[in-house]
């Protein structure tokens, strides 16, 4: 029997409608976002998991201490749609409800981001490559426009595969656009094989610092340190790369492969439950 | 008709919501324009992916955005970006495709766009543009700029005949009037079909269409009427014909149970013979050339 402490989050202050720099976001409600996303993947028997786990740390992050109403969240790592779901869940802008219908029949919450139907949800991504280009015009119309907004872009690290990518790179460093910060959830695995296995850019921070961009490193599961990585940057663009782990809290899953497809096992989703402090 | 489209554009480029983005090209066209934009003259450099996911964040953000390359880098190269980025959300970015057709002549078939319209068709919420003439282009550019969705403006060579007096702009066109066979031509071929169609006996009678898909811009009632009275089509267009517009009317022709006896269809036929040469040698090569539109037609009318 799980507690859906859903009810309990609507009394605190809604971050995306105030300043951010008071927000905080509470150790126990990053457990609950872990929880839900577990129970919303066991329930609908999807995989994806992996990098939803690996990504879901920096989400929460970004979206109750920085991004403000007036800046712009990407995920490029589409496949990561799930941790992106519970965080608006957890803002308080999808509901249980909506949670129940994913990857069911007739739902707006896809495997991938939607083009519709969800008003925080600027693009449908899923495509590898598409998001950093996206990132970039929105960064360019800020500036254009002058206005000081943030854009956040989460990338995995297989995207940088993506030719696409660079060519967004090149244009984001070419033109200084100091308001993007690019992250890359570093978690070292791909669909079929590791990163370093398949098409190797590793050490990624040396390769993309010879690119005019701020490099930064992070553990992407420490929140303090995914703060420093992520404060505001100087007069270029900023790349964090998290060091993550795929399926991080799952104990069976955690640095597997398998972990990008593959469903829950029952064992694995309650040995992941007993492991964030609930009963299994 | 860059020079015409520079023209165009510089009747909107005062608006502080216009960007244009060039993925290298314009060179000795649009320097009038980057000198009027300012920072809002954007050349892209050579990512044609980016530039066009570039210009959906921007459109997203209200702006408008402009994207200009060559016709086969534009609609090929970045045709995820078109479908995911713009067409998916319904943004309007308007895509300008220089060269169409066989266009770009000798510079090989790599720079050839042969089925652009028929494929970017396929996706949701798209308009193409072919401007016909030269003094379309600025009647097209307004259209695009009020477009609430995505657009595609296919640039080529006005061919208007010397002394012929064109209708004012609009999708459909009639050209000549007749009671012989219809025929319909897809943007600049139209001026190549005007010049092979004049003085023959059988009085054909020429339309011109410049904006596609038929479901957005339907084909007017005197074409209907025409195509029912002649019940001889001829279709002509510098397209592949999988996806082409004689595709199209043979669907609408079925819906609206037109009746059609007689039809032939001149377009692209890639390269049939493995060799490469000028946009005419390749028109005739496909049946492009006036000789073989006026034979195609003396055909249909026997």
């Amino acid at each position: 029997m799980y507690v859906n402490k859903t009810m309990a989050f609507a009394e605190r202050p809604d971050p995306t409608s105030g300043p951010m720099a008071d927000c905080h976001l509470p150790p126990d409600l990053l457990n609950e976002a872990r929880r839900r996303l577990l129970q919303m993947h066991w329930d609908s028997g999807v995989g994806h998991l992996g990098g939803n786990l690996s990504a879901l740390d920096a989400m929460m992050l970004l979206h109750h201490e920085m991004i403000g109403p007036q800046d712009r969240f990407i995920l490029s790592k589409g496949h990561s749609a799930g941790a992106y779901y519970i965080t608006l869940w957890s803002l308080g802008l999808l509901t249980d409800a909506d949670l129940l219908t994913f990857h069911k029949d007739g739902t707006r919450l896809a495997g991938h981001p939607p083009a519709s139907g969800i008003p925080s949800i600027l693009f449908s991504t899923g495509s590898l490559g598409h998001g950093l280009p996206l990132a970039a015009g929105l960064a360019l119309a800020a500036r254009l426009e002058g206005n000081k907004r943030r854009v956040f872009c989460l990338t995995s690290d297989g995207e940088w595969q993506e030719g696409s990518t660079f060519e967004a790179l090149i244009f984001a460093a070419h033109r200084s656009l100091a308001n993007l910060t690019i992250l890359v959830d570093h978690n070292g695995l791909q669909g079929f094989g590791s990163t370093a296995d398949v098409a190797s850019m590793d050490p990624l921070g040396v390769r993309l610092a010879g690119f005019d961009v701020d490099i930064r490193a992070c553990d992407g599961h420490d929140l303090p340190s995914l703060r420093t990585a992520l404060a505001p940057g100087g007069n270029r663009p900023t790349v964090v790369i998290m060091r993550t782990i795929k399926g991080r809290g799952v104990p069976g899953m955690e640095g597997h492969m398998e972990s990008h497809y593959l469903p829950l096992t029952e064992t694995n989703y309650r040995a992941a439950l007993a492991g964030i402090g609930l009963p299994a | 008709m860059r020079a015409e489209l520079c023209a165009a554009l510089m009747a909107h480029a005062d608006r502080p919501e216009m960007v244009f983005l060039t993925g290298d090209l314009g060179f000795m066209a649009l320097e009038p324009l980057r000198d009027r934009m300012g920072d809002r003259f954007i050349n892209c450099g050579i990512g044609e992916q980016n530039m066009v996911g570039v210009a959906a964040g921007l459109a997203r953000e209200g702006l408008e955005p402009w994207v200009y390359t060559i016709a086969p880098f534009c609609y090929a190269r970045a045709f995820e970006q078109i479908r995911n980025d713009i067409c998916l959300h319904g943004l309007p970015v308007r895509l300008l495709g220089n060269g169409g057709g066989y266009g770009y002549g000798v510079m090989g078939p790599t720079h050839h766009a042969l089925e652009d319209y028929g494929v970017l068709l396929t996706l949701p919420n798209l308009t193409a543009y072919v401007p016909a003439f030269n003094e379309d282009v600025i009647a097209v550019i307004g259209s695009a700029a009020v477009s609430p969705g995505p657009s595609y403006i296919r640039l080529g060579r006005g061919e208007r005949p010397a002394g012929a007096v064109l209708p004012a702009y609009a999708p459909w066109r009639r050209l000549t009037r007749g009671d012989g066979p219809v025929v319909v031509a897809v943007g600049p071929l139209a001026g190549a079909a005007m010049a092979a169609l004049a003085e023959l006996p059988v009085r054909p009678e020429l339309w011109v269409v410049s904006e596609l898909p038929l479901a957005t811009v339907a084909p007017p009632r005197a074409f209907a009427e025409s195509i029912a009275a002649s019940r001889r089509l001829c279709v002509v267009e510098e397209h592949v014909g999988q996806g082409g517009l004689a595709q199209m009317l043979a669907v609408w022709a079925l819906n609206a149970g037109i009746r059609v006896d007689g039809f032939r269809h001149q377009h692209a036929r890639g390269y049939p013979s493995g060799l490469y040469g000028s946009q005419n040698f390749h028109r005739r090569e496909s049946m492009l050339d006036p000789d073989s539109i006026r034979d195609a037609v003396l055909e249909l009318a026997a």
